[in-house]
């Protein structure tokens, strides 16, 4: 699974960051019907949740009503140099990871 | 959820129904999405009994929007960010979209900003709310008006 992951390589420690993340997914409704009359059974992802240094800094419950390629921004502070680890859980068995290492000055 | 067309027959089935019935007004026959009620509903199952304060939270997002696939949305709260006072989580919710339910964002203390940002599916024009819940469990909410001119998740499939 694709994930494209956007986190400052290097932040001064107490500063607030920016963290980008966007994950490859179709997330299929449920309410959309073929042309057949048939209805798609729903195929979304449930939750995503972002750790930093083991620690969760942030999780979304996620809705058919999130778009197709979930894309979340959202922030916190560089406190130490490590790692944020970020998890993807979704119908079907849909399990994705991704990481990214900070250098805290 | 089903959005089927009115048939002829079903209309005229209900007008004629209308017409022995008395003169009872034709009704407009709503399709199954989510009501104000639903959103009121979805609402008060995350907030409960607690009072919603206007103010605080910012939503942003387009008041016209062409395509109601991906529609970019920020949600930020004027918060502190301190352990004592932050933002505990934010909820999005619809109006008319088959589920009233968008996202649920948890953040806390080390999230150092309370904004987030995400693309959303609008499947009519409608109202948006966000409501924000901050760690004395009060709760706080803004709102906006989305025009959207072609509508998601009920489209056929080709």
């Amino acid at each position: 699974m694709a994930a494209l992951i956007n986190v400052p390589p290097k932040a001064k420690r107490g500063d607030v960051i920016e963290i980008k993340t966007l994950m490859s997914h179709i997330m299929e409704p449920g309410y959309r019907r073929t042309a057949e009359g048939s209805i798609l059974p729903r195929d979304i992802i449930t939750s995503f949740t972002c750790r930093y240094n083991g620690a969760e800094i942030f999780r979304a419950d996620l809705f058919p009503a999130i778009s197709a390629n979930p894309f979340f921004s959202f922030f916190t502070v560089a406190k130490e140099s490590g790692k944020l680890e970020f998890e993807w859980i979704g119908d079907n068995g849909f399990s994705a990871t991704a990481s990214a290492s900070i250098t805290v000055e | 959820m089903d959005k089927q067309p009115t048939t002829r027959r079903d209309f005229l089935g209900l007008a004629g129904g209308a017409a022995v019935a008395g003169a009872v007004p034709i009704v407009t026959l709503r399709p199954l999405d989510a009501t104000p009620a639903m959103l009121s509903g979805a609402i008060r199952n995350v907030v409960g009994e607690a009072p919603i304060r206007n103010g605080k939270v910012k939503l942003d997002i387009p008041p016209l929007v062409e395509n109601g696939n991906t529609v970019p949305m920020t949600v930020s709260v004027a918060s502190p960010m301190t352990a004592e006072d932050h933002v505990k989580s934010i909820h999005v919710f619809n109006e008319k979209n088959p589920q009233p339910n968008i996202g649920n964002f948890h953040l806390g203390p080390s999230s150092g900003r309370a904004q987030i940002a995400t693309r959303i599916r609008l499947a009519d024009s409608q109202k948006v709310v966000a409501i924000a819940r901050l760690s004395d469990d009060s709760f706080w909410s803004a709102s906006a008006d989305v025009i959207v001119t072609l509508a998601a998740c009920t489209e056929e499939v080709n």
